[in-house]
C-alpha cells in the first residue's frame, strides 16, 4: 500500500492506493493516523480511490482509526470508494458508520 | 493440472502473511486458465486471502513452522477452496455477528463474515492434524447480481 499527505487548513487528507490488507496495509493506517493526531490534525479524510482491495482486517483498521479520532473529538471521513469497497462497506453495514463523498469539496465542506 | 476440464492446485504454506500473496497468485492462475473475468475472481479471492489470514494469524499463531494447505479445484461453473491449519481449532458459532449494532465499532470479527457474504457455502470442520479445514465452494452459474 502507498500513501500521500495533503493538508488543506485543519484538515488533513490521505490518499490510499494499493491493498488494505493484513499484515501491511493495516499497520500503515494506524501509523497514518498516529501520524495525524500528533501533527493536531483531529479532522481527516481517507482518499481511496487508489485501493484495490481492503480485508477484514483493513476494514478493522480502519474502524479502530475512526473510534481515536472521534474520541479526541475529531472525525475521520471516506472518499472516493471503488464499486468494491462501497460493496464491502454495504454488507457489513459500515457505510452506516462512515461518511462518505465523491466530491472533494463536499467532503471537506462536511467538517 | 488440467483434466476433463477440470483444473486443480495445492500448496502447503508456511505460516507467513507474505504467503498470502502466494496462495492468491496460484488461484489467479487457475482463474484465468478457467476463462473467469475480473469480477468472480475479485470476490474468490477476497474469500481466500481471509480464510488465509485466519489460518495464519488464529489456527497457526504465525508460528512458520506450521503449515497451511491450501487446495483449490475449479470444474465447470463451481470453484472449491479448502484451507487447512495446524491450529487447535474453534467453533465458528463462537464468533458474534459483526453486523450487530453494538459490534459495529469493533476492530475484529469480520472475516468469517467475508467468506460467506462472498461464497455461496462455506463449512468448517477438523484438518487430520486436529487443526480447522475450512471448504468454501462458489457456484459461478448461481451469482448474487449484488457481486457481480
Amino acid at each position: 500500500m502507498k500513501s500521500s499527505i495533503r493538508d488543506l487548513g485543519d484538515i488533513r487528507i490521505i490518499e490510499l492506493s494499493g491493498k488494505i490488507t493484513i499484515g501491511a496495509g493495516d499497520v500503515k493506517i494506524r501509523e497514518l493516523i498516529s501520524q495525524a493526531i500528533e501533527d493536531d490534525k483531529n479532522n481527516i479524510v481517507f482518499d481511496l480511490g487508489g485501493v484495490t482491495a481492503i480485508d477484514s482486517s483493513g476494514i478493522g483498521e480502519m474502524v479502530a482509526c475512526f473510534a481515536s479520532v472521534t474520541k479526541r473529538g475529531g472525525q475521520l471521513k471516506l472518499m472516493h470508494l471503488s464499486p468494491k469497497i462501497n460493496d464491502i462497506l454495504q454488507v457489513t453495514q459500515l457505510i452506516t458508520v462512515f461518511d462518505v463523498f465523491d466530491d472533494e469539496r463536499e467532503a471537506l465542506g462536511s467538517f | 493440472m488440467a483434466t476433463n476440464g477440470k483444473l486443480q492446485a495445492n500448496l502447503v504454506l508456511a505460516s507467513r502473511f507474505e504467503n498470502i500473496e502466494v496462495a492468491e497468485r496460484a488461484l489467479l492462475n487457475l482463474c484465468h486458465r478457467a476463462g473467469l473475468g475480473g469480477d468472480e475472481e475479485y470476490w474468490l479471492v477476497t474469500a481466500l486471502r481471509e480464510a488465509l489470514a485466519n489460518a495464519v494469524r488464529h489456527g497457526n499463531r504465525q508460528d512458520p513452522e506450521r503449515h497451511v494447505r491450501v487446495a483449490y479445484v475449479v470444474e465447470n461453473s463451481t470453484v472449491t477452496i479448502k484451507v487447512e491449519d495446524e491450529g487447535a481449532g474453534f467453533d465458528p458459532l463462537d464468533i458474534p455477528d459483526p453486523t450487530d449494532p453494538e459490534n459495529l465499532l469493533r476492530p475484529s470479527g469480520r472475516g468469517i463474515f467475508y467468506m460467506r457474504q462472498f461464497m455461496n457455502r462455506v463449512e468448517f470442520g477438523r484438518s487430520p492434524d486436529g487443526g480447522t479445514a475450512v471448504l468454501m465452494v462458489r457456484d459461478l452459474a448461481h451469482i448474487d447480481n449484488d457481486q457481480s
